[in-house]
């Protein structure tokens, strides 16, 4: 590209206001949240994350980089372990979602939840909910013996805290227990 | 982010209806949903295609594997027949991204992803693929993860994913739907340079729909393995990767493919690079000289240069991996 094209079509670029679009209708979605059915009429750009924390108030699920990178938002659908910042929640019409609080309860822990308090798996904590729901999906998932299994399998929760050995430790507990 | 209006597509003709110029189907939402938010994408219109029938993975009619275009990448890499007959793909999805978002990837939104170059990612970069026309500020910018061959003046993103290195390597054939009709593309020719038009990645029409690949019978015997070099253990991109698939027998190597990823602006593959290789002996010298014939005359930047040492070392060390036992 010459210099002369990229200032003048920048400049093209810069005056052009994106194309206005009337507000969409909301979309009508009924899925299940902890067990509960729960049914709601969403703006399409919410995304699970957002839906979850602000619409239903449900905030033990964070968000750290909005953009997959980091793991905090990590949730159950259908049984599986996704970055609930990576789709809108319209997408999830019938699906079966679970948090961090519908996980277990603080008189009846999850063995996960459980085992993260004995191994001291955290350390500010804000990383933890994802870490856990990550975790305890991993053990329904094909995983080796080793640490190192382990560690690969738990890459995608960044702990900026640096507790990735007590949390492998945590999940090793679990395992063995069978 | 912008507003768009919603559809769930109930059967294929039902999404094809709605697609077009200005309409994005969305599968995981891992690189739509992500660009969405960052105002690279704007679609007018998002077709949710998750509940279509198009997951199963099963042999196909003429022989070998067809992988639905909404298989997860982890259902794909788990799957009994791929990890028998193509384990190089296998290996390529389960290094790629994190288990989170493989189980929420799928095999055509993979096919399609876009690239990591931080200027496309940026609305107030200058960028030929997001803007055509503005310019390119990673040519003289940041662009240590970017391609070294396959690049014009106007681009120089890489191709950011493993599976389609492996799908490369393998052959495989993209199964394309849309209001004209079907049709089948070998993966080869599937992807396009950059040149002057770098907002034009595939040869996927707007409005089209990717409905599985397939995957040619293994050859007999081939042995295979997914290299990827990058710059932390996991859930990180390719710096430079190789997937080698070959079948040696008493110390020659008959038939050989490779392919390369994080060095091109599409899966690298060069059919010199395989012929230096059929029919010869199996040696450290022959597997340079094939690295030679892929990496000799590229125009890295300053930035990326490193990649032409670390592309020939990571396809000579995958060599030897798939010659080692053999
Ligand atoms: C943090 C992070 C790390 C990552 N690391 C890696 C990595 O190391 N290696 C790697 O290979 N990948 C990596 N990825 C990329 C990931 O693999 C892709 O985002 C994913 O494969 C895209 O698939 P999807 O189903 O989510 O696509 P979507 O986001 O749903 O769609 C992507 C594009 O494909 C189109 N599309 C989807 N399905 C079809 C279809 N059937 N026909 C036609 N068009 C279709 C959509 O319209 C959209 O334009 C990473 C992603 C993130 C966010
Ligand atoms: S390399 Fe390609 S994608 Fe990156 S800024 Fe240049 S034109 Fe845009
Ligand atoms: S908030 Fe979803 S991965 Fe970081
Ligand atoms: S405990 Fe602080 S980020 Fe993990």
């Amino acid at each position: 590209m010459s210099g002369q094209a990229l200032v003048s079509a920048s400049a093209a670029v810069a005056t052009e206001a994106p194309p206005a679009r009337p507000a969409p209708p909301g979309i009508d979605i009924v899925f299940t949240v902890n067990g509960k059915r729960v049914e709601a009429t969403l703006d399409p750009r919410a995304t699970l994350l957002d839906t979850l924390r602000e619409t239903l108030d449900l905030t033990g699920t964070k968000k750290g980089c909005d953009h997959g990178q980091c793991g905090a938002c990590t949730v159950h659908v259908n049984g599986r372990r996704v970055n609930a910042c990576l789709s809108f929640a319209v997408m999830h019409d019938g699906d079966t979602i679970t948090t961090i609080e519908g996980l277990g309860t603080p008189e009846h822990l999850h063995p996960m939840q459980a085992a993260f308090v004995a191994q001291d798996g955290y350390q500010c904590g804000y990383c933890t909910p994802g870490q856990i729901m990550s975790a305890a999906a991993l053990l329904s998932e094909p995983c080796g013996p080793a640490n190192a299994d382990v560690a690969e399998l738990m890459s995608g929760n960044i702990c900026r805290c640096g507790a990735y050995q007590n949390i492998v430790a945590a999940v090793q507990s679990v395992r063995q227990r069978g | 982010m912008n507003f768009f209006s919603f559809s769930r597509a109930a059967s294929v003709a039902d999404a094809l209806r709605d697609a077009g110029a200005g309409a994005k189907f969305v599968a995981g939402g891992t690189t739509l949903v992500d660009l969405m938010k960052l105002d690279v994408e704007t679609p007018a219109v998002v077709i949710d295609i998750n509940r279509l029938p198009l997951a199963e993975v099963g042999p196909a009619p003429e022989g070998g594997l067809r992988i639905g275009a909404l298989a997860r990448n982890s259902d794909v890499a788990h799957h009994p027949a791929v990890v028998r007959d193509y384990p190089v793909l296998a290996e390529a999805l389960l290094s790629g991204a994190s288990a989170q978002l493989r189980n929420m990837a799928t095999t055509g939104g993979n096919l399609v992803q876009r690239t990591r170059c931080v200027y496309f990612r940026d609305t107030a970069s200058a960028c030929n693929k997001r803007v055509p026309g503005s310019g390119c500020a990673a040519i003289g910018g940041y662009n240590r993860n970017l391609a070294i061959v396959g690049t014009s003046e106007h681009c120089i993103a890489s191709h950011p994913s493993d599976q389609n290195v492996a799908l490369t390597a393998l052959e495989a054939t993209v199964q394309i739907t849309g209001a004209r009709g079907d049709r089948s593309v070998p993966i080869g020719e599937f992807y396009l340079l950059p040149g002057d038009t770098p907002e034009r990645e595939t040869v996927l029409e707007p409005g089209e729909m990717i409905t599985s690949v397939t995957l040619p019978p293994p050859a007999p015997g081939a042995r295979s393995t997914y290299l990827k070099l990058r710059d932390r253990a996991s859930y990180e991109f390719a710096l430079a990767s190789a997937a080698v698939v070959a079948t040696v027998t008493n110390g020659t190597l008959e038939r050989v493919r490779i392919a390369m990823g994080g060095i091109g602006t599409k899966p690298w593959r060069n059919r010199d690079a395989e012929l230096a290789l059929e029919g010869k002996r199996v040696s450290a010298e022959r597997f340079a000289a094939a690295a030679q014939i892929i990496l000799s005359g590229v125009k890295p930047q300053p930035g990326n240069a490193f990649k032409v040492e670390l592309g020939k070392r990571c396809l000579v060390h995958a060599l030897k991996l798939v010659t080692a036992e053999a």
